[in-house]
């Protein structure tokens, strides 16, 4: 028998991922598409959310839809039902987020259908997502009035890495001891670079504000 | 959180790594584990008992797990201290002005194999 090598390889366990994605969104860049990653616990609106902005934008840009779940499809179905858009299911088989392999994956099948604008609505969930870069051009989450203003503080990573904050249900704000300014002050101590935006998905308050967002961060991409 | 992903990415770094090295089978697999890496080194080595069973090069590959321990340091009073005891909280001025040091890794650190 050979005798036992030890070969040191010293690198972080994220780094292959961290080179996929960059390599990923270079090429996304090329072919003038724009990937938003939208994250959130489960429960927040992301659908909801994304189903509002997506009919006001809809005839500005080619919208495609990935939907990242552990299992079933109702979000690709209620995307497509409700949008007109193209709209795929990913199923990530028991894990708890996306990488830039599985992203790369959902895209190819979506490019097919000529788009520029490309939304993966990730697997819900405050923590895993953030750990694992997805390739995508701006990073954006929802966090909602019921789960409190002090998550930015509990989920750090999360906040740090986003270029966008929804506040999403600031109607049932008056049924929580939700503090906004509070809430906004946390965000920024975590990443005084986010842009926040308060909505409600249900009543269409701030939508257009995102979209806003969404036109100007697609026409600097171009 | 994600310790089935993460052993699927250390599985297929070393893979490659093992056969860049020619080896036949990797014996063990020595991690570097921060202790605030969100990371829960049990549950990482059931799912790597499980992953590698699947795999050729990496069949009966030990799983080894070097803890890192978590420390901060405060930016007011200059001193390190124990982040999993203490949290964003400085135990010597009251300072919240503070960051960490080191804890936080996950890194591939060695195989061994033939």
């Amino acid at each position: 028998m050979d005798a036992v090598k030890v070969i040191e390889i010293k690198k972080s366990v994220y780094e292959s991922n961290d080179r996929e994605a960059d390599k990923l969104r270079a090429e996304l860049k090329a072919k003038g598409i724009f990937l938003l990653n939208l994250m959130s616990s489960p429960g927040s609106g992301k659908t909801t959310t994304l189903k509002s902005v997506i009919n006001k934008l809809k005839s500005e840009y080619r919208i495609g839809v990935m939907e990242a779940d552990i299992d079933s499809d109702v979000d690709a179905l209620t995307i497509a039902r409700e949008t007109g858009v193209k709209s795929i299911q990913l199923h990530t088989g028991g894990m708890c987020h996306l990488d830039a392999g599985m992203t790369r994956q959902g895209l190819d099948e979506l490019i097919d259908s000529d788009i520029d604008f490309a939304i993966l609505e990730n697997v819900g969930n405050l923590v895993c997502p953030a750990e694992f870069d997805t390739g995508a051009t701006k990073n954006a989450m929802i966090l909602s009035v019921p789960e409190g203003h002090d998550k930015p503080l509990k989920y750090p990573l999360m906040f740090s890495i986003c270029d966008l904050v929804l506040i999403n249900k600031i109607d049932v704000m008056p049924y929580f001891d939700f503090d906004m300014e509070a809430c906004k002050k946390n965000i920024l101590m975590r990443n005084p670079k986010a842009t926040i935006i308060p909505i409600c998905a249900k009543t269409g308050e701030g939508i257009d504000e995102f979209a806003n967002w969404l036109r100007e961060e697609i026409s600097k991409n171009r | 959180m994600h310790e089935l992903g993460v052993v699927f990415h250390i599985i297929d770094d070393v893979t490659e790594v093992g056969r860049e090295n020619d080896l036949t089978n990797i014996q063990s697999v020595t991690l570097q584990l921060g202790t605030v890496s969100a990371v829960v080194p049990e549950l990482l080595t059931d799912c790597w008992k499980w992953a590698v069973k699947k795999t050729e090069l990496l069949k009966e590959a030990e799983l080894i797990i070097e803890p890192i321990e978590a420390v901060s340091h405060c930016e007011d009073c200059l001193t390190d201290f124990d982040t999993v005891a203490n949290g964003k909280i400085c135990p010597n001025c009251g300072s919240g002005n503070t960051f960490l040091l080191r804890g936080n890794e996950f890194m591939i650190k060695e195989i061994a194999g033939n």
